[in-house]
């Protein structure tokens, strides 16, 4: 009997990573934007969902992609704005994984500019998994507190932009927007913020728009 | 809790370096865990305990390496480690810092036990 030691130094996260890889080259291939969005259970990514679809209708195509644990609800809330969406019901897995995203990315139209992929809610586990995306925003609502981003990290450092959500309850809460954003930049300074009310319509124009502009730098080559 | 989908690919690392070594035996893993790598070594302990058995890892010991954030300073050519979310540069307070270690979650050294010589 002989014993070996090995230094194999493998990632745990490489075939994740490789599979996103693909994704990401073939969605550039078809010029659409992938946009991941992570946030805690209940923080109004679907909401915010279904006020993009009205926003963009008629200018831009697009479709969505719902993780959830059980249920296909989302996807029916997404389809009833004429959207389509695949519902990735993960049975109990907090987070999806790039493979998952690629088992229905051949099903997608080819036509569309936008696919947005709506992650299982949890703030820790999903920021570990590059779905292909291009984009990764984190949803952020006023019930929640401005402090989380000191508690999940990760999810704020591995976003592009932070959308503090539910603003029209801002009024009624102790949340306060500049500090939330402040402590999101303290660990990187780079994110962009919008406060947004999907029910009321503010800051939906800004977010909008910031996501044209990286569908157009995707396209002209420069993403 | 994802840690049981890390110990899952890290079966699956262990089982591929034991049959391309000849090993009946995986006896001892080292796992590097960044403190940003979003998994939480007494979970993945956890989920090795639950996982291993009937596996060719049965009675494997799992070592955890926690490794620390290390950060670049683009601005002072500084380095610092952080337990902490602080992101800034300790000699110049910089926060356009690059995270060069820290975010990583490997299989670092395995242990292998081969029948004969
Ligand atoms: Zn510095």
């Amino acid at each position: 009997m002989t014993v070996k030691t090995l230094t194999v130094v493998h990632d745990l996260l490489a075939t994740n990573k490789q599979a996103a890889a693909a994704i990401r080259g073939e969605l550039r291939g078809r010029g659409i934007l992938a946009v991941n969005l992570l946030s805690s259970p209940g923080s109004g990514k679907t909401t915010l969902l279904e006020a993009l679809a009205d926003r963009f209708r008629g200018r831009f195509r697009l479709a969505v992609i719902e993780g959830d644990i059980e249920t296909e609800r989302d996807a029916e809330r997404i389809r009833a704005k004429g959207v389509p969406a695949w519902q990735i019901t993960t049975g109990g897995a907090c987070h999806l994984e790039a493979r998952m995203i690629g088992k229905v990315l051949a099903g997608i139209p080819a036509d569309i500019d936008f696919l947005f992929i709506e992650n299982v809610g949890n703030l820790v586990c999903p920021a570990s998994y590059d779905l292909g995306e291009q984009v990764r925003l984190v949803l952020l609502s006023s019930p929640e507190g401005d402090d989380k981003p000191a508690k999940y990290p990760q999810a704020f450092l591995s976003a592009d932009a932070l959308v503090l959500t539910k603003a029209d309850l801002l009024p009624y809460l102790p949340f306060d927007p500049a500090r939330a954003s402040a402590e999101a930049r303290a660990i990187k300074p780079a994110l962009r913020v919008f406060t947004v009310s999907a029910l009321r319509g503010e800051g939906l124009d800004e977010l909008a728009a910031w996501l044209v502009d990286a569908l157009e730098r995707l396209r002209s080559g420069h993403a | 809790m994802h840690e049981l989908s890390l110990v899952a690919s890290m079966f699956a690392i262990l089982e591929e370096q034991a049959r391309a070594h000849g090993a009946t035996r995986v006896t001892a893993v080292v796992l590097k865990v960044g403190v940003m790598s979003g998994a939480v070594p007494d979970l993945l302990e956890s989920a090795f305990e639950a996982y291993r058995k009937g596996t060719l890892a049965e009675g494997a010991r799992l070592e955890i390496v926690v490794v620390p954030v290390k950060l670049r300073c683009p601005d002072c050519g500084g380095s610092t480690v952080r337990e902490d979310t602080d992101f800034s540069c300790s000699a110049c307070g910089s926060r356009r810092v690059e995270i060069v270690e820290g975010r990583d979650l490997v299989v670092d050294k395995i242990e292998l036990e081969t029948d004969g010589a």
